[in-house]
């Protein structure tokens, strides 16, 4: 059955809670009736299923967060949302220093298994609704962080991170979700897989190759991952060979699916949403550096948002994210020049 | 409590011949033992003997002891950057109290806490968070799972005068308020937040006023009467217990040392030092005790002696325990993975 990121989610959700009772949502304007299902009807219509454990909540990013790490640490399996990603800010306080630390604190006593969603990316609202916030998260020590660009690995990792033992912060792209409707995204790409019958995962920490290919390896996640199958395909056409790879979980990182792709091909393209400036690119880039120097033909480039916050003018946003075109340029680039 | 409510001096005596002589005793005692304890490690700290800092809880024995006495052991307590009294209150033993502060791999968090993250979830008390306001939304949130698992267990939340000042006091007594949550939230309002004096960054001098704005049952107690804090606090569970939701209960007390080591509390006046000193919870306690016919001079001078014996027997624990193995850096992070290193 084919089934966008958002129905995968949905469902993966309502299988969760419905094998485990522990499983609960916490999150705003997740389970109103006649209201969204959460800004991007994720959760639509849960709340008939499981009316005591859709919990809607004031707009309190900090209690939802912390409430949802209490309840994890009586046993309980939370999966908190916020309607975007930039509002976790609001929620820093309880994520690193409580969700993130707490079992470290307690010297291994503890255990925090929970779920935290937040869409990313620029979509024409501005720069309070539209930052990339992997890499904030990606310097604290703690939780893992996951990024599925298919409905297949929403739906394999949202599974994993309800089982998980640890927290997991699930980033979800406004642009993949496929929302219906009134909460539909102009602009959106097609990320909807074919999602077989019975209980299959994806596990944490594992990277997918998407795309084999010889001369150039493009990396990235969310929806450069899509950017980045894209300017493949340009490629081909021009002679050059990418392999892309999609990282699917930005910690712990898959790196050896990283190095047999760099050992290939010697060159390196990381694409990322964010800015580059501490990006996701800069933690890959050095890793890789680091490890496998004398495996590079070239220098590894970043393909990255400026380093400015998201602007609002659609001219200026299209700029901002990295398109498939300025992908594909860099990767011509490292194939003419090394 | 549907209002605020202050209890009298002549309430304690009724409660302290409810409690009996061994229950009262049995008070006195941990607060003596908080007061032991705390003395002592201020010397080990000035002498350069211990490890990173501390803040005390001399003064304040009376909020923590009162509180934790009215507890069950399957309820949960959430303390401050100033926990050894709470740790203490609900039965972590010394030893493994001391070892932490000396970060030895036999403390309560196996040396990962220290001082401002003391705590033990086998003892019903997580580590300590120490951001000021924090653990309030995670007690709302341990609150929300007994609710939600039909358990009859009680989630406590300690903090300051000066986290009512946080945003986490509003999101998580609002949250608690709407969904009728079995925690109690204790304000040990000692007047200082730090050096600077409650009055100066509040209009409103009791904390317990605020409940009103989250429909919240709210009540004021002697925080430096213990047995006072004890009827507030047994009043406040049981209804969280009964499921009739949560209280904010307002403990004036006050800190009768600095802020943190090598604090000389300039920031406070001799008359304001000296009228607390006065309240000092302690003999008030004792005098209590001695008027109920509970405690005589020789008892007090045993218990005295029995006290300085544990809080001894804790320092050579925590003196003699082994420092963790370098390995143990990468160890309790991650229920699932190793480190990625």
């Amino acid at each position: 059955m084919r089934m966008s990121i958002v129905e995968a989610l949905r469902e993966a959700i309502r299988g969760e809670m419905a094998r485990d009772e522990r499983v609960f949502c916490i999150g705003e304007d997740i389970g109103i009736p006649g209201g969204y299902g959460g800004a991007f009807t994720v959760t639509l219509g849960l709340e008939k299923l499981f009316p005591e454990r859709i919990i809607d909540t004031p707009i309190s990013e900090a209690a939802i967060f912390g409430m949802a790490c209490g309840a994890a640490l009586m046993g309980l399996r939370p999966i908190a949302d916020v309607q975007y990603g930039d509002f976790l800010l609001c929620a820093a306080d309880q994520i690193i220093d409580n969700i993130a630390k707490l079992r470290f604190m307690s010297g291994g006593k503890l255990k925090l298994p929970l779920v935290m969603r937040a869409p990313v990316g620029a979509t024409g609202r501005g720069a309070q609704h539209a930052q990339s916030l992997e890499s904030y998260f990606l310097s604290c020590p703690g939780i893992k962080i996951v990024a599925p660009a298919t409905a297949y690995d929403a739906m394999g990792l949202l599974r994993s991170a309800v089982r998980d033992e640890d927290p997991v912060l699930i980033f979800e792209h406004k642009l993949l979700y496929g929302s219906k409707g009134l909460r539909a995204e102009t602009g959106g790409l097609d990320a909807s897989s074919e999602i077989p019958e019975g209980d299959f995962t994806v596990p944490i920490g594992r990277a997918a190759v998407r795309r084999e290919g010889r001369d150039v390896t493009l990396i990235g996640h969310l929806l450069m991952m899509h950017h980045c199958l894209q300017a493949a395909e340009r490629l081909e056409a021009e002679g050059v060979s990418c392999e892309v790879i999609d990282p699917r979980t930005l910690w712990p990182l898959d790196m050896s699916t990283i190095f047999a792709s760099v050992r290939k091909t010697g060159r390196v393209v990381l694409a990322e949403e964010s800015p580059k400036q501490g990006g996701v690119g800069a933690e890959l880039a050095a890793q890789i550096a680091e490890a496998i120097p004398d495996c590079l033909l070239a220098p590894i480039s970043r393909v990255a948002a400026p380093n400015t916050p998201a602007p609002f003018a659609p001219a200026l946003e299209k700029l901002y994210v990295p398109q498939p075109e300025r992908i594909a340029e860099a990767a011509r680039r490292l194939v003419r020049e090394y | 409590m549907s209002k605020t409510a202050k209890t009298t001096a002549a309430d304690s005596s009724e409660i302290l011949r409810e409690l009996g002589p061994q229950k009262a005793l049995a008070m006195y005692r941990t607060m003596r033992e908080i007061r032991e304890f705390e003395e002592r490690i201020r010397f080990l700290f000035l002498e350069g003997k211990m490890p990173g800092t501390v803040h005390q809880y001399i003064g304040q024995e009376a909020c923590a002891v009162g509180v934790c006495t009215a507890l069950a052991p399957e309820d949960v307590i959430a303390s401050t950057h100033r926990p050894h009294g709470h740790a203490i209150a609900r039965g972590l033993p010394l030893g493994s109290i001391m070892a932490e502060l000396y970060g030895r791999s036999t403390g309560c968090c196996r040396g990962k806490g220290g001082s401002m993250h003391l705590g033990d979830p086998d003892r019903g008390m997580l580590p300590a968070i120490a951001i000021v306001g924090g653990n309030l939304p995670v007690v709302a949130g341990m609150a929300l799972a007994f609710k939600l698992r039909g358990e009859k267990r009680v989630a406590v939340s300690f903090f300051g005068d000066g986290a009512s000042n946080e945003g986490t006091f509003h999101e998580a007594l609002n949250a608690a308020a709407v969904y009728a949550l079995p925690a109690l939230f204790v304000c040990e309002n000692n007047l200082y937040g730090a050096s600077t004096a409650y009055r100066r960054v509040s209009k409103v001098q009791d904390v317990a006023a605020r409940a009103a704005a989250y429909g919240m049952r709210s009540a004021i107690a002697d925080g430096m009467d213990v047995f006072a804090v004890f009827a507030a606090a047994r009043q406040a569970v049981e209804l969280a217990r009964t499921g009739q939701g949560p209280t904010l209960l307002e403990l004036k007390t006050f800190r009768l040392c600095g802020h943190s080591r090598r604090d000389p509390n300039n920031y406070m006046s001799k008359q304001e030092k000296e009228h607390w000193a006065a309240r000092d919870p302690l003999p008030a306690c004792e005098r209590l005790l001695a008027q109920a016919g509970f405690l005589s001079e020789a008892d007090q001078a045993r218990i005295q002696a029995e006290v300085e014996a544990s809080v001894q027997q804790a320092i050579r624990e925590g003196q003699q325990a082994p420092e963790p193995a370098p390995e143990e850096l990468y160890q309790g992070l991650y229920a699932s993975m190793e480190v990625p290193r």
